[in-house]
């Protein structure tokens, strides 16, 4: 049928386009590593780039959460403040004599129960997540303050300090753990049917209804999922200190979470975006402000440089995905 | 200057458009040409090129070197859709390009507000809406929120934002598509009207009775080339459908041969009492094994609001539904598929289809669950099945993991078909099967239909396409103001066109 090869030649892109598409921000982050190795010499050591990923991973944990929820179409707003909490936990319950491993799980629960709550509000009530996490920002920063008595807890003897501070075969396990956590997000948003219906939610929630999918079960998830890493964080963050203060932990950690996943190339109005999208967009922000440590650039001037890169990678990212459009 | 009495006079020349998107050619070299005062039809398949060239003339893409347009004598270039608006033109999409939230004289007035002190002048933008919307007929005040009106009213403020910003060439893409035939007839009055005050139209349909109502010629795309055009004297359906596909249309809109000898079988699923107490009052049926049953009736006479109750996605206030006997509750539409009834919604890119995903995840997507070992994904069961979907449906792509988006109207409706049907349905609702969906498609999604109902499917057909209705159907259900007014056909009956519109219109409540 000559209508039918017509129709297959016309719909055909040039693979290189494929390619540069699913590279993403990578070629970014080779860039910026290059450009920082050229201007110190000594940026790609190993042990700089052990140190560059260590301060990579709280924020890719945290990330690899929030690329669930925007892959609904969502926000999370709240995982700064659900981390401190969890840290305050986890530092307090690990102080029970004998139970001292209690602080981890309990870290965990709280993490997610935080997390099951922004996600009832958003899922029953139909509330907009910005603004349900806007108000548990604020909420879980203050209940974060009280657990602690609004002061720092600290234990020397914390049991699993070996998480902030140890390594496994040479790697750091905070590196460790960040990897695995963006391996276990990878499967399970794309090597199963819970996966496909999360990118289904955030690419067309009616189209999701309509196929049977219980969209009040998906947004419950990736909610609990956000919860559950921020308190993840909430443990890597007092295992790295033996300590937690709820007023001063986790401020604005939300924001370099968003950041990485846009950079990541995640769409904001969901259904469209990575994993592996997110753990680049994560290093980008890491290496940036590591590089500019190194290169002696002032406080002031790592804000405004940070912000204009975040900017200028979404805009050359828009522009790059523009080719592609369709006929 | 120009005179308005002189027809001939060609407002607008395309010659020699190109366009390529990649290595994808869209168009390879296409003439136009529109004449004050007429309509020229403009036709061809899914993918024929129809849309980007029309993109072009709005600006909305810029065309390859080398062509070029002229208006009115003088070459133009259509760098942007302002140049395009500057230029007199404006289109009529298919997916309506409206501000639902606001006003109707707002919307007329988008861009062009009008201006008193710096403040947006609101009496001269409600004046001169409602002077524009008199002349067009309408029936809705120019303060009406667009998101209350119809889809025929909404389109009607497209055309009163056109002909109010001075248009002179006024492209409609489908513009009847989601409009009943009362709804059609006052668009062609208007369209009529519209071209009386000198106005190029340029119309693209697919539908064959509405070129021959309105074209004063017509010109065909095929594969992004320009195939030809017909004068009004020369048409003949033959001759257009053979120039769009290349081929002979012998088996259009032509029962099938194997419903002659198909008897239905008995009555398995029951409708009773469906109510939603707004638009749907005390709807009930019986639908038998391996029946297509049509359900005619004007837009807005509430057969997608039925459809919608029975498949759990509105809540009724009263009704109940029997399978095989047995007493059913579909609250949700999670519900339904599990039991085995599925519908086909009529807005298949608004909550239908994946857009962004490919076309096996697409066509696996409610079989996923049932495939899967323990939540994994089977991609070795999705691919068998996207592949043998694709030979079935013939549908046209270039790979299974292409991305439903990209492909064309006819397309992405089998994409969607195959979805359901994939789950093995009893009982399926096909909600406006064939809407903007081209002719060599359209017939393919007929023998789907026939093939399934033969396969003992109770099938529940939603068309506004009357040919549609009376070609397919064993059977056809009459709505009107939420209610079933009447049956036509039935125990082998031949199904009256006529009648349907008669008891969709309420010149009388008969049954037949």
């Amino acid at each position: 049928m000559s209508t039918e090869t017509n129709h297959q030649s016309l719909r055909q892109r040039p693979q290189w386009g494929v390619y540069l598409q699913m590279a993403g921000m990578l070629p970014a982050l080779i860039a910026l590593a290059i450009l920082f190795q050229m201007i110190t010499g000594r940026f790609l050591s190993w042990q700089n780039i052990s140190i560059v990923m260590q301060q990579a991973s709280i924020n890719t944990v945290l990330a690899a959460g929030m690329t669930f929820v925007i892959l609904t179409g969502g926000i999370d707003l709240s995982v700064g403040s659900i981390l401190a909490a969890s840290a305050v936990v986890a530092v307090a319950a690990s102080l029970i004599p004998g139970l001292g491993w209690l602080g981890l799980l309990a870290a965990l629960l709280i993490g997610l129960a935080f997390g099951l709550l922004n996600g009832s509000l958003v899922a029953f009530m139909r509330l907009p997540p910005f603004i349900v996490t806007l108000g548990s920002l604020t909420a879980v920063r203050g209940i974060a303050r009280l657990l602690g008595n609004d002061n720092t807890v600290f234990n020397a003897q914390l049991p699993f300090a070996f998480i902030g501070n140890a390594t496994l075969l040479g790697v750091p396990w905070l590196v460790v753990i960040a990897f695995v956590v963006v391996l276990v997000s990878w499967l399970v948003l794309r090597r199963t049917v819970l996966g496909l219906r999360i990118y289904a939610v955030g690419g067309n929630p009616d189209a999701a209804r309509l196929a049977g999918v219980k969209v009040w079960a998906v947004l419950l998830f990736v909610y609990g999922m956000s919860g559950l890493l921020a308190g993840l964080g909430g443990v890597m963050s007092a295992a790295r200190l033996y300590a937690a203060n709820g007023l001063q932990l986790g401020q604005s950690y939300e924001l370099d979470a968003i950041a990485a996943v846009i950079l990541g190339g995640t769409s904001f109005v969901g259904g469209i975006g990575s994993i592996w999208g997110t753990l680049i967009g994560a290093l980008i922000i890491a290496v940036l402000s590591n590089g500019l440590i190194l290169c002696g650039v002032s406080d002031i001037w790592q804000f405004i440089i940070k912000g204009v890169v975040i900017i200028v990678a979404v805009s050359l990212d828009r522009y790059r995905l523009r080719g592609s459009a369709r006929t | 200057m120009s005179d308005d009495q002189v027809p001939n006079v060609a407002v607008l020349q395309m010659r020699g458009i190109r366009k390529t998107f990649g290595t994808v050619r869209a168009l390879t070299g296409v003439d136009l040409t529109a004449r004050r005062g007429e309509v020229l039809a403009l036709m061809g398949e899914n993918g024929a090129g129809k849309s980007t060239l029309m993109k072009i003339l709005s600006g909305a893409y810029t065309a390859d070197s080398g062509g070029e347009i002229v208006i009115d004598g003088q070459p133009v270039s259509i760098g942007s859709p302002t140049d395009a608006k500057r230029l007199g033109i404006a289109v009529i999409y298919q997916e309506l390009a409206l501000a639902p939230q606001l006003s109707v004289a707002e919307n007329i007035f988008l861009g062009r507000e009008p201006r008193r002190f710096g403040m947006v002048d609101r009496a001269a933008m409600l004046a001169g809406s409602v002077d524009v919307l008199r002349r067009l007929g309408a029936r809705f005040t120019a303060a009406s929120k667009v998101g209350s009106l119809s889809v025929a009213e909404r389109q009607l403020v497209e055309i009163a934002r056109a002909v109010h910003a001075k248009a002179r060439i006024l492209v409609m893409d489908e513009p009847t598509a989601a409009l009943s035939s009362h709804e059609t007839e006052r668009l062609f009055a208007l369209i009529q009207q519209l071209r009386g005050e000198g106005l190029a139209i340029i119309y693209i349909s697919h539908r064959m009775a509405e070129i021959y109502a309105l074209a004063d010629r017509v010109s065909v795309l095929r594969d992004g080339a320009y195939v030809g055009t017909l004068e009004r004297a020369e048409l003949s359906e033959q001759a257009l459908v053979k120039m769009m596909v290349g081929r002979d249309p012998s088996s259009f809109y032509k029962k099938p041969s194997s419903s002659a000898d198909k008897s239905p079988g008995e009555t398995f699923f029951e409708v009773a009492d469906m109510a939603d107490g707004r638009r749907v009052h005390g709807c009930s049926f019986g639908l038998r094994r391996g029946e297509v049953l049509g359900l005619a009736g004007l837009v807005g006479s509430g057969r997608t609001e039925l459809a919608r109750l029975i498949f759990g996605i509105d809540k009724s206030t009263a009704g109940t539904l029997m399978l095989d006997g047995k007493p059913l509750v579909l609250r949700t539409p999670e519900q339904a598929i599990a039991a085995g009834v599925l519908y086909l919604t009529e807005d298949r890119k608004g909550d239908g289809l994946f857009l962004d995903m490919s076309v096996e995840e697409n066509i696996n997507f409610m079989v996923y669950g049932g495939d899967a070992r323990v939540g994994a994904l089977n991609r070795g069961a999705a691919r068998r099945r996207v592949d043998q979907a694709i030979g079935a449906f013939t549908i046209r792509v270039s790979g299974r993991q292409a991305k439903v988006g990209a492909l064309s109207g006819g397309n992405q409706q089998k994409v969607l078909l195959a979805r359901l049907i994939e789950t093995r349905p009893r009982v399926l609702i096909l909600d406006e099967p064939t809407r903007g969906v081209d002719i060599g498609a359209k017939s393919e999604i007929y023998k789907i239909i026939d093939q399934l109902a033969g396969e003992g499917i109770g099938i529940v057909l939603i068309s506004s396409e009357l040919a549609e209705v009376v070609g397919l159907c064993d059977r056809v259900l009459v709505m009107r103001d939420g209610l079933l007014a009447g049956e036509v056909g039935g125990d082998g009956q031949p199904i009256a066109q006529e009648a349907i519109i008669r008891i969709a219109t309420g010149a009388t409540a008969q049954a037949a």
